[in-house]
């Protein structure tokens, strides 16, 4: 019968009722879709960095990070040592140019990462043909409205599509290694060097070897330690800025249940009278209350989950290029509990001042 | 005092704080209530009436003197044991009927039963009284889909499903026209007569006064006659 109450209270406002699941759902979006975005933007580099068929990645002096590529430091000559190593089938020089961020402009020798990666499929077009031919993705493509034989704006300057590809593979836009090295006044030098190896169960012998032959101050990583280089404890103030982004979602969803209630509990106080001229406890009329605002909670989570994926087409719809986002499952019963927490607190007021309410006053109200 | 009285009233007096003015409700009052009486209470507006019924319902708290309904002596009582009061001895009648409108007639009847504990269906006897009260056929409705005499007759049915003591109506008719007045007052007698229901009844209506047993005048928070 509680239920059947609280239910009913629900149904006999809908508009309010409904007006308070949006208002939760919202924090609840944009906690699920800044989570989404993280783990979209990380899944989608690791992705694309495994997918360049690579099983070392050994990187420039002064690359910091995993998504900072720093200056092209590595000589190509390095490619012919590192290829004449024991194990080592392939190595592929490659040059990264951040032209927004996580939106990279990337050099290669088309033939060499071909061979690595197993090649491009092409949806239109295909392979560069003059100096100025840019390969784009289907993703950039849609995000910039261009196909094959269009001219993009890269650099500050003009670029001839002469191919757009499935896409998932190190990057959205790929131009010739030479053009790009002497756009960055970096002829003969890359910032990133992947090797291919024979066996991949060679991994380990492989890069004790490189750290002999290089020293230490070229990182060498295998595939699995590279992608989980880019996380969110090893991108910096990431962790922080989503609890940042929960706890507003907390304090929103808390405020937004107070206000709810706190105006429901004054259009019902008559009905409150009512219950407790009936006998109605105070723990009772708290339960009432603070039950509805659990259903609020809930309901404005579930909401919240939707608009997440509409917020996730939204963006696969205009930046599908530039942003990831992901659905996380596993943040569903964590944005619930957060704001299940939230709701209850934001009924205890409302809620404790409805069960102290005099039933002779309650009963008179207007 | 009759071994029979089920509300005993003695030397209460009650006083309501309105900001810093205490206003004296309920002066030095004295009532004896027997056992399946139907006593009427009338007077004029402020002549302390309802705050009478408010303590004998356990609404409120006396401020002095005793006030013994169906054993429970109320001066002696925390606000829990007014509340477990109200859920279980006393049954209320209001003037403006006071059913929850989001509810249908029915349940509103069954959050009585739900807030007493006791199982949602009422006993065979209880199903008697609904086609007694006429209202057995509109318990799918909500209040707003029913007259305002079958509204004050599903108050009666919650006020007494949980088989209160006392039945406690603060001017039943006051919002009803004669002839549901008329149905709501009849029932209310036959209430008593075939239950044995003991019932207290406010009213400004002469007519309606005479439906019960026994007649009490009050004025300026005291009794002034009993008729």
């Amino acid at each position: 019968m509680t239920a059947k109450l609280v239910w009913e209270n629900l149904k006999h406002r809908p508009l309010r009722s409904l007006l308070s699941f949006l208002l939760i759902g919202v924090p609840v979006t944009l906690i699920l879709t800044l989570v989404g975005l993280t783990h979209g933007m990380i899944t989608d580099f690791q992705q694309r960095q495994k997918a360049s068929g690579a099983d070392i990645v050994v990187r420039g002096t002064n690359a910091q990070t995993a998504l900072s590529f720093g200056s092209a430091t590595l000589s190509e000559g390095f490619i012919k040592l590192l290829e004449k190593q024991p194990h080592v089938k392939m190595a592929v020089g490659i040059l990264n140019h951040n032209n927004q961020i996580w939106l990279t402009v990337t050099g290669i020798d088309l033939d060499k990462f071909s061979a690595m990666s197993g090649g491009f499929t092409y949806l239109e077009g295909g392979p560069f043909r003059k100096p100025d031919d840019m390969i784009i993705d289907r993703y950039y493509a849609a995000q910039q409205h261009v196909h094959a034989g269009d001219t993009v704006e890269v650099l500050t300057r003009p670029w001839h599509i002469c191919g757009v590809i499935e896409g998932g593979q190190l990057s959205h836009m790929f131009v010739q290694l030479k053009v790009l090295q002497d756009l960055d006044s970096s002829t003969g030098k890359v910032n990133q060097i992947d090797l291919k190896l024979d066996n991949p169960a060679n991994v380990e012998a492989v890069k004790k070897n490189l750290r002999g032959v290089l020293g230490d101050e070229y990182p060498i990583y295998d595939m699995r330690e590279f992608t989980s280089l880019i996380s969110v404890d090893n991108i910096g103030g990431l962790r922080e800025f989503t609890w940042v982004v929960v706890g507003i979602g907390v304090v929103i969803g808390g405020v937004v249940v107070w206000m709810s209630m706190y105006m429901a509990v004054l259009m019902r106080t008559r009905e409150i009278g009512i219950l407790k001229s009936l006998g109605g406890s105070n723990a009772f009329i708290l339960r009432l209350v603070v039950m509805e605002a659990l259903i609020l909670g809930a309901g404005g989570t579930l909401l919240g989950i939707g608009m997440s994926f509409g917020a996730q087409w939204l963006i696969r719809a205009l930046v599908p290029a530039s942003i990831q986002m992901a659905i996380v499952p596993l943040w569903w019963p964590i944005s619930l509990g957060i704001m299940l927490a939230s709701a209850a607190l934001g009924a205890l007021y409302p809620g404790l001042r409805a069960a102290q309410h005099d039933p002779i006053e309650a009963l008179a109200y207007e | 005092m009759s071994e029979d009285g089920i509300i005993e009233v003695r030397n209460l007096s009650k006083t309501y704080q309105m900001g810093k003015v205490s206003v004296l409700a309920l002066r030095h009052v004295d009532l004896h209530v027997e056992r399946s009486e139907f006593l009427t209470i009338v007077g004029p507006s402020g002549s302390g009436k309802s705050t009478l019924f408010h303590i004998i319902g356990g609404l409120t708290p006396p401020t002095a003197g005793e006030v013994r309904v169906a054993g429970h002596d109320l001066s002696a009582l925390t606000e829990a044991d007014r509340t477990d009061l109200r859920r279980c001895t006393v049954g209320f009648v209001f003037q403006r009927f006071n059913l929850l409108p989001n509810l249908t007639a029915g349940d509103n009847i069954a959050v009585a039963r739900y807030i007493a504990g006791m199982p949602r269906k009422p006993d065979p006897q209880f199903d008697e009284m609904l086609q007694f009260l006429g209202i057995a056929q509109r318990l799918d409705h909500k209040p707003n889909a029913l007259s305002g005499g079958e509204q004050q007759r599903v108050a009666i049915a919650r006020a007494l499903v949980n088989r209160p003591a006392i039945l406690l109506a603060d001017e039943p008719t006051g919002n009803l026209d004669t002839e549901n007045s008329k149905i709501v007052l009849e029932l209310l007698k036959n209430l008593n007569e075939q239950y044995g229901q003991t019932t207290l009844m406010i009213t400004h209506n002469p007519e309606a006064a005479s439906y019960g047993h026994r007649t009490v005048h009050m004025r300026d928070g005291k009794i002034m006659e009993a008729t």
